[in-house]
């Protein structure tokens, strides 16, 4: 779809994003949705403020932020998880945090566990963030399976290995999985409240740690956010150095969940082999960057540090270094037939299905999303990169793989190209006070997918609302699907495979 | 198979120390491999907990288990259930959703047990501290030995975490 065909009115947004705002009213709220989704578009966020209720969608040439104010008296909004099913646990979040309310049958809450009562919402004005109750307790309606044979496998929150907390519900009968319920939220720590005690150049800290593996793609998009509202384009080569730092965050993560695939298939050699290149990538960072994860080296207005000549000359050499070793890994795997034969075919979500559910990111290009920002919607640098999109059709374990291992190899080359056309110059510039009410967006392709932060300011340089969208939103829910059939021993591999993020959805 | 040999011979052994690399590595390798054969029987056994980091400390845990450090070859090992742990290692300030699996993973863990604190939220609740959502620092809701700050602490930091619990019991 294009602008102009859009149903409403658009007014464009300042930004690095091509983006545009409309505000609607609840017919074309809904009208809308189906406008885009018949025209192939798919739902970012959805998100509740001040008795408002807001989305975004993507149109072909961008992104359309549409907002629904909401009488006071009645905040009821209608369901749009009939035209996009991701959005239904956003609502249940909407209602959860700020207390608008979608007319659609699934109300049962999401992030409130029982921490505060059930009648007040965390990010009204009159809630006092620093007070708290004892917990209630919480009595959650899974959705019964029944049947000859049928048991369930409650698992979590606390998981057998190093990961997130959440808990999982299998509906089983033998080995094979009948149903998969989510049920997250554990995570909850009042991120989006605690924005609003932050000014609007400091918020970054925060951002940067929604979720600390993508910490360079929430500091990106929340400056991207910061500056949109203030007007502000930061000098050509701080955004060089930030797309340097994004795709080493991409080839960290990649090399570090390949290991820990072939690891869940009984190939411990590719976690010692890819966890030793992850390090080296992690010690790099370190000596260049100060920081192994790259956590608040980027600022609104730039970056916090310059690369040197002598810096640049290390990542070079260790891009000459990893590019064949990485190549020869991933032959190993492709070889490897005890390995293929565990990814083949396992945990497949079909094109069909992720198009109808909203799959995105690197799990979506699997199953055939053609979808990057870095490709699709460059903002400078990528718009002078040539960004090769890594896409695969067959959506099981074994592409998801192919995928990484491919993005790896293609970011590298983007690394090397980056190092030889950045541009001299300042890598900064300061980040002037919003005039309050003005609003930003951030919208940045993460390794695992595109992350969105959409801020409102407040008074002075304060932050009225911000809202950090992370893409596991979309992809939780195409999990449940994607283990249907499969056999349980077989879900840390296909967990594994999508890797999404617990804490950049539970907020 | 070959590829796989010929990349292992390849690769070599790079667990360090190598000493004039890391002297702190390998100083602390060095000691808590003699605290797990003194006072653990030669395998201390560690479950992590995530009480709602922003997984940044987990990236560490991971690390510590890469060749380059090598936990388990100083004989420290994750385990899967607290039953089987004298460990917890615990991440994030604990989230109010997370205050009753925590406590629970505690009562579960045998006793003697230690509780190693990871990161400036395990430690003092970070940038995210107490609120509505957030009990806080891990000391708020059960016994801590040892606070690792950091955000996120990096690998030799949190090795040298683990030592000072296990030279702490040692003095008990």
């Amino acid at each position: 779809m294009r602008v102009d065909d859009f149903p409403a009115e658009l007014t464009p947004l300042q930004g690095a994003m091509p983006a545009w705002c409309a505000t609607v009213d609840a017919a074309m709220w809904r009208h809308a949705a189906e406008d885009v989704r018949e025209k192939g578009g798919r739902l970012v966020a959805l998100w509740g403020a001040r008795a408002a209720v807001h989305m975004t969608l993507t149109i072909r040439s961008g992104l359309v932020w549409l907002k629904l104010p909401l009488m006071p008296q009645q905040l009821l909004y209608p369901d749009i998880g009939d035209i996009f099913p991701a959005a239904n646990r956003m609502q249940r979040a909407a209602f959860d945090l700020v207390g608008v309310r979608a007319d659609s049958r699934d109300q049962r809450r999401w992030l409130r566990h029982g921490a505060w009562p059930g009648d007040q919402f965390p990010l009204r004005e009159s809630f006092d963030g620093t007070h708290h109750w004892p917990n209630s307790g919480d009595d959650y309606a899974f959705v019964p399976v029944v049947g000859d044979g049928v048991h369930e496998i409650p698992v979590g929150p606390v998981h057998a290995g190093t990961i997130e907390p959440g808990h999982f519900r299998f509906s089983v009968v033998g080995e094979r999985v009948l149903r998969l319920e989510q049920r997250l939220g554990y995570k909850h720590k009042g991120i989006e409240k605690r924005f609003e005690s932050f000014a609007i150049q400091d918020g970054y800290r925060l951002a940067g740690r929604i979720s600390g593996d993508s910490t360079v793609a929430y500091a990106w998009a929340y400056a991207m956010a910061a500056e949109s509202a203030a007007r502000l384009a930061p000098p050509p080569r701080a955004l060089w150095l930030r797309a340097l730092l994004l795709e080493r965050e991409r080839i960290a993560n990649h090399l570090g969940d390949l290991g820990f695939l072939g690891n869940d298939a009984g190939l411990a050699f590719g976690l010692a082999q890819l966890s030793r290149l992850k390090e080296r990538v992690l010690r790099t960072n370190l000596a260049l960057f100060q920081h192994r994860y790259l956590m608040d080296a980027i600022v609104p207005g730039g970056v916090a540090r310059d690369l040197s000549r002598e810096g640049a000359e290390t990542i070079r050499r260790e891009i000459e270094s990893l590019h064949p070793e990485v190549a020869r890994l991933k032959t190993i795997f492709d070889e490897h037939p005890g390995l293929q034969d565990r990814l083949i075919s396992t945990g497949r979500v079909a094109p069909e299905l992720a198009d109808r559910l909203g799959l995105v990111g690197l799990a979506g290009r699997a199953s055939a999303m053609a979808w990057d920002l870095r490709a699709q919607l460059p903002t400078p640098p990528y718009n002078q990169l040539d960004v090769r999109m890594v896409t695969h059709r067959n959506g099981d374990v074994a592409a998801r793989v192919t995928v990484r291992f491919e993005e790896v190899l293609e970011s590298l080359k983007l690394c090397a190209a980056i190092l030889d056309r950045m541009p001299q110059g300042e890598i900064g510039s300061t980040l002037s006070i919003p005039t309050e009410g003005s609003t930003g967006l951030g919208w940045v392709e993460g390794w695992r997918g595109e992350v969105l932060i959409a801020l409102e300011a407040g008074a002075g340089g304060s932050l009225r609302r911000v809202h950090a969208h992370d893409p596991s939103w979309q992809n939780w829910p195409v999990l449940e699907h994607a283990v249907i059939g499969n056999i349980v021993p077989d879900f840390p591999l296909i967990n594994k495979s999508f890797n999404l993020s617990y804490s950049g959805v539970d907020l | 198979m070959y590829q796989i040999l010929k990349q292992i011979a390849k690769t070599g052994i790079v667990t360090e120390p190598p000493p004039e690399t890391d002297e702190a590595l390998r100083l602390i390798s060095g000691r808590l491999h003699a605290g797990v054969l003194r006072w653990f029987a030669g395998a201390l056994t560690i479950r992590h907990v995530d009480a709602g980091s922003c997984n940044g400390c987990e990236l560490e845990i991971h690390a510590i288990n890469n060749p380059y450090y090598n936990l388990e070859g100083l004989g420290i090992r994750f385990v899967a259930s607290p039953r089987h742990a004298d460990m917890l290692l615990v991440t994030g300030p604990v989230s109010r959703n997370m205050e009753v699996a925590l406590k629970r993973t505690y009562a579960a863990t045998p006793e003697p047990r230690l509780v190693v604190a990871m990161g400036d939220c395990g430690c003092a609740g970070g940038i995210f501290g107490e609120s509505y959502a957030s009990c806080g620092r891990v000391s708020n809701v059960i016994p801590v030995d040892v606070a690792v700050p950091g955000c996120p602490p990096t690998p030799v930091q949190l090795m040298q975490g683990i030592l000072t619990a296990i030279e702490l019991r040692s003095v008990d």
